[in-house]
């Protein structure tokens, strides 16, 4: 057995100060980026209102921020909700008191929060920008920073990154392999704000257009390219097959589906982005002309 | 052209320091080039292990400026004039004298991987596969163990995971052999124990430095997490396996 | 270990084998494979690199095989034809014979391990074509046919009980009294420690030597090991004189000069042009192949769109041809900016098919000389690239003329004759490392004890490795090498002269006594300059044995041109010539003559194409009817 041990004077001079790039540039970015997301997103899901719009009109149509889609519960004294004829289970039910803000956005979040998480992209991006671990290629991991969420989660705050205590998807991190759950999840979203998109498309049960409606309906699109993008899906499809010609029927269906996720799969990394970013736009617009901040520019005129 | 500053790795294991030497840069050189000439006039004994010289066999993977590559495809047009280059060995193995590394961890990893076993019966006339069948292999067995990406690769780099993790290459090896169409074994609970593949969490460096651009976290890695998943973590197909049988 | 007063070899590590291969090439691999096949035999396999890492990787265009995948009119015997006319007639017979017969199944054997080449449309194995075959007949992976090769051996050859030594120099044999090989001497390279292999049969699987020369596209391990140290074990070294320039080596940038641009190129439709922008290779088909030869370009287009009745671009004529064919164009002034000419497949393919054909060309063509080869052409030029010639071997069991010492691969003389077509090499390798491994077997089961090794002789070879670092001074080995290059490059090179070899044989001489002092600095760990020196021994032994075939054989013959005598002389096909160490320590460089062919093959390589084609019809439909 060879000793792999490493020793003083080589490894004082394998070190990051070799490294003459700027490799901290890209998980800055990252870091500042989903940062900015969570502290909007969770700011978003507090307030548990303005998250409708449909001039106030009770009819078919009206835009929905995607974050509370879709309406679980309608709290009908909060401004800004739509009416009570979207909910699904009725008015907010005592038992969910604990909730912050009261606002069903928190019921919501937990699916594609869950798949986002798993995501195999992101998870390149928070093992990076946030464990450090490493933060960027061939660059010695930072010290002094848990290496590891379950280092949080298990109360070992204390352990800081030394580099050996990594064991991989071991703990709590065995859940990283429900992400073809979290996927199933999250193409339910995709139909559901499909619909919203064409919810948004009317107002007071009138056929219109308006810059909510191209926002809404750019949203799933995103979120489409994003989600069937996946890896999981990309593996069930198709992917676990090992000889698509020995069937015809494999052949047909499941290696073109492959394909098609394929292509989307090697842009993974874009549409995460891009999708993230519109999903808080989408929230964003609906919210400021809820508010009455700004005015939606549409046909219909209102 | 001009004469340009380098600091290279002397020493073995235990000891060593960067040794500073300057070498005429001329058109079109690659920083093996610039290795070879400090060999021949300034440092006969300046250990380097190379071969094809053409990015073919993979045998001069060093680090330069504390990057893994290729010495032989690195050309020296890439670098500021000013800036000096620093040649260190391979972080993640044994250094064995100056820039060459001890890499035979690598090659006990390979043997731990059941061969390609196709069955008796195909054997006995000639394979039909189509195209399209072997593309995702082919692209796999594009490899030319360079070990780049096992050097960079966090688990084995930094946080000792040899023990555990076989390592990208391997990983890579094995998705060529689960995905060919001809083979028969069953590498699953191997991949999941023998090989580690939980180690991996897929920050993706081993692909951004493979210099066969083989995409071995999504086409390898990720796949084969993905069918260890089928086997042994996602209830619902294990419970419509034990109805059903193997399919 | 690096100085030793008290040479004591009793510390000395000795292992001991039943086959002993040198060499983890695609034939070093091959053969210890099929050895270890045999229960009860202990094989051993040496390589001077890591494992997996040997010159076969370089190999591009593929593995030429009569499978009839894409074309059903190939067979073997067009395969044996095609090879012979290749390598002039001067090809050993027999050995033409069992590779053409034997490489569908090694192919086949291949896959069976795991090779995966690219597929025809209906799922088998897809051929390319080639220069000098007749039909589309390399088995191939895109244009990294060797590495697929190479790592299929090394893949199923790590669970054959195979015990490899990797990076260990093999540095002399030692026989038993009755001139038997009893085992060889090696050092490990990292330490620098000896190590003693008592073997009762030993292949040598160990290339070529295509170091001698300053532009090859061969890489540092091509230094000739195999053929010195047979020559000193008292083997014969054949056609030595046959030293393939392959036509397209890069030329530019200095830095890269020679490395392989592979003929797949040409296989895919690349045209060669001169400065003028002329197609110029219309100007040089040989008589010989005239009729089987494009003479428009026309033609030539319409043979690459798959028209079976079109004759083949000039471009895939063979090698010998098409690479003297560029040295006339440059020395007429008509060559490209950097001294080569214009290989052009941008004009021919669209950049999408170049990419996925050729993806390591282009690689290697945008990243070591900037250049996109899907828009501008390559420049090229002839480079050192195989040795036709080698240690000699009985075709039906690759023994040398040295008991139990076995050859295979470009270490082996004979079977290409005086020119190797593009592709035969790699199933050269699988055929007689396969059939090497067997007979080597066969070899070490008939000795009932292991010949004796002599302490002296493994004590003098140590001390002659040894001493290169005892010295206290001596001559740079690094300038050794680059004078016997740079030697080799002018005096004995694509175009040879009485003058220029006999200048070259003087100066190889003067070099050798200069490597008679030749020193080393530093310690026996990981010596770069240490491993040259012991090298240069090699490379001189081969550079001589070459020269000296080169002066003798008065004749133009396919590689081998000498503008004395530009024409191939028909009293010369009756002879091979010999190198050997005589009597007097010296090499002796003889003519010898050539076995009378069996009469059924000799009637194959001279029949008209035309004739060979109906027969192989009837045959194939004979064979259909059987079944």
């Amino acid at each position: 057995m060879l000793l792999y041990s490493k020793l003083k004077e080589k490894e004082k001079i394998l070190n990051n100060d070799l490294i003459t790039e700027n490799w901290w540039v890209s998980p800055l970015l990252v870091l500042l980026g989903l940062l900015s997301f969570v502290a909007y997103s969770t700011w978003a899901a507090w307030q548990g209102e303005h998250f409708w719009w449909s001039a106030g009109n009770e009819g078919f149509g009206g835009y929905l921020s995607p974050f509370y889609s879709p309406t679980v519960y309608i709290d009908p004294s909060k401004s800004g909700v739509p009416p009570m004829n979207h909910a699904l289970l009725g008015t907010w039910p005592e038992w969910l008191w604990w909730l912050p803000g009261q606002s069903p956005a928190w019921l919501i979040l937990i699916f594609p929060l869950s798949f986002r998480f798993t995501c195999y992209y992101y998870r390149k991006a928070y093992y990076r920008a946030f464990s450090l671990n490493p933060p960027a290629c061939a660059v010695t991991p930072i010290k002094g920073i848990p290496s590891k969420v379950s280092d949080i989660t298990n109360n070992k705050i204390k352990i800081f990154n030394s580099g050996k205590r990594y064991d991989g998807e071991a703990g709590l991190l065995i859940l990283q392999n429900i992400h073809r759950y979290a996927m199933y999840f999250a193409v339910i979203f995709i139909f559901i704000l499909s619909y919203d998109a064409f919810l948004a498309f009317f107002n007071n049960g009138k056929f219109g257009i308006g810059v909510g409606t191209v926002i809404l309906t750019i949203n799933p699109i995103l979120l489409g390219c994003y989600t069937f993008g996946c890896h999981s899906i990309r593996h069930l499809i198709g992917g676990n097959l090992d000889c698509y010609s020995c069937s015809l029927y494999k052949d047909k269906v499941n290696h073109n589906s492959w394909k098609i996720v394929t292509f989307l799969n090697r842009r993974h990394q874009l549409f995460a982005w891009l999708s993230l970013i519109w999903v808080g736009l989408s929230d964003v617009y609906v919210r400021l002309v809820s508010m009455g901040i700004v005015n939606d520019i549409n046909t219909w005129g209102i | 052209m001009k004469e340009r500053d380098f600091k290279i790795y002397r020493g073995d294991n235990e000891r060593g320091e960067l040794v500073n030497y300057k070498c005429k840069v001329t058109e079109g050189m690659v920083v093996l080039d610039v290795i070879h000439r400090i060999q021949a006039d300034k440092a006969n004994d300046l250990a380097c292990r190379w071969n094809c010289k053409a990015g073919k066999c993979g045998s001069c993977s060093i680090e330069i400026n504390g990057k893994p590559r290729l010495a032989c495809m690195t050309r020296m047009n890439e670098f500021n004039e000013e800036e000096k280059i620093v040649i260190t060995p391979l972080k993640s193995f044994p250094v064995l004298k100056d820039i060459v590394s001890d890499v035979s961890w690598n090659y006990e990893q390979n043997k731990k991987i059941i061969p390609f076993s196709p069955s008796k019966k195909d054997k006995e006339k000639d394979f039909v596969m189509m195209q399209k069948d072997v593309d995702r292999v082919q692209h796999f067995r594009k490899c030319i163990e360079c070990y780049l990406c096992q050097n960079m690769c966090h688990v084995l780099r930094d946080n000792e995971g040899k023990e555990k993790f076989s390592g990208p290459r391997y990983m890579t090896r094995l998705a060529s052999l689960e995905m060919h169409p001809m083979d028969k074994a069953d590498r699953i609970a191997d991949i999941k124990d023998v090989h580690g593949s939980g180690m991996c969490n897929i920050t993706r460096c081993c692909t951004e430095v493979c210099p066969e651009e083989i995409q071995i976290t999504d086409d390898a890695i990720i796949p084969l997490k993905e069918r260890v998943i089928d086997r042994f973590y996602d209830p619902i197909m294990i419970f419509f396996r034990k109805i059903f049988g193997k399919n | 270990m690096g100085n030793i007063i008290m040479l004591d070899i009793s510390d000395i590590r000795r292992l001991k084998f039943d086959v002993l291969v040198i060499g983890a090439g695609g034939a070093g691999l091959s053969a210890a494979i099929a050895a270890s096949q045999e229960k009860g035999i202990k094989v051993g396999l040496v390589c001077k690199s890591l494992l997996g890492k040997a010159h076969t990787v370089m190999a591009e265009g593929g593995m030429a095989a009569a499978l009839g995948n894409v074309d059903d009119r190939d067979d073997w015997k067009i395969h044996f034809r095609d090879t012979m006319r290749g390598g002039k007639m001067l090809n050993n017979w027999k050995m033409a014979e069992i590779h053409a017969k034997d490489a569908p199944a090694r192919v086949r054997e291949l896959e069976h391990w795991g090779a995966v080449f690219d597929r025809t449309k209906n799922g088998l194995i897809n051929q390319r074509n080639f220069g000098g075959h007749r039909y589309p007949r390399l088995a191939h992976v895109g244009d990294r046919t060797g590495l697929e090769m190479i790592r299929t051996l090394q893949d199923h050859g790590i669970h054959q009980g195979i015990d490899i030594h990797m990076e260990c120099t093999a540095l002399d044999i030692t026989k038993d009294k009755s001139d038997r090989v009893s085992g060889i001497v090696c050092m490990y390279r990292e330490t620098g420690e000896f190590i003693i292999f008592e073997t009762k049969s030993l292949i040598f699987a160990t290339g070529g030597a295509g170091k001698s020369w300053e532009v090859t596209s061969n890489s540092w391990e091509y230094t000739g090991d195999g053929y010195g140290m047979a020559y000193e074990a008292g083997a014969e070294l054949i056609d030595m004189e046959f030293n393939q320039f392959h036509p397209t080596g890069m030329v530019w940038p200095p830095s890269v000069k020679g490395i392989l641009v592979t003929e797949g190129v040409r296989g895919e439709g690349g045209i060669m042009k001169n400065s003028e922008g002329k197609r110029f290779m219309f100007d040089y088909i040989p008589e010989k192949f005239a009729n089987e030869t494009a003479d428009t370009e026309e033609e030539a287009a319409r043979w690459l769109k798959g028209d079976k009745d079109a004759r083949r671009p000039p471009e895939l004529l063979t090698r010998d041809v098409v690479a003297r064919a560029i040295n006339t164009e440059v020395k007429a002034g008509r060559g490209s900016e950097h001294g080569g000419a214009y290989l052009d497949i941008a004009t021919q393919r669209n950049s999408e098919d170049i990419k996925k054909k050729l993806p390591s060309m282009y690689h290697q063509f945008k990243v070591l000389a900037e250049l996109d080869i899907t828009k501008q052409a390559m420049e090229v030029g002839p480079t050192c690239h195989y040795f036709m010639g080698g240690i000699k071997v009985d075709a039906e069991t690759s023994m040398t003329t040295v008991e139990g010492l076995f050859a295979c691969g470009e270490a082996a003389g004979g079977m290409h004759g005086a020119n190797r077509l593009g592709g035969n090499s790699l199933s050269d390798l699988l055929v007689f490392g396969n059939l090497s491994g067997k007979k080597a077997v066969e070899y070490s089961k008939g000795l009932k004890s292991y010949p004796k090794i002599n302490d002296e002789d493994i004590k003098h070879i140590i001390k002659k490795a040894t001493s290169i670092l005892n010295r206290e001074k001596g001559n740079n080995p690094y300038i050794i090498h680059e004078d016997l290059q740079k030697n080799m490059q002018y005096n004995v090179g694509i175009i040879r002269t009485k003058k220029e070899i006999t200048d070259g044989i003087n100066t190889i001489d003067d070099l050798k006594s200069q490597f008679e002092n030749v020193k080393a600095p530093g310690s026996s760990q990981f010596n770069p300059g240490w491993h040259e020196a012991l090298a240069l021994r090699n490379l001189l032994i081969s550079s001589e044995a070459v020269s000296k075939s080169a002066l003798l054989r008065e004749e133009s013959r396919g590689a081998h041109t000498r503008e004395d005598f530009p024409d191939e002389r028909k009293e010369w096909l009756k002879y091979n010539i010999i190198n050997k160490k005589g009597k007097n320590g010296k090499m002796e460089t003889i003519k010898q003559n050539r076995n009378e062919p069996d009469p059924e093959l000799k009637r194959i390589a001279n029949s008209a194409i035309e004739e060979l084609d109906n027969e192989v019809k009837k045959d194939h439909n004979k064979l259909t009817s059987e079944v």
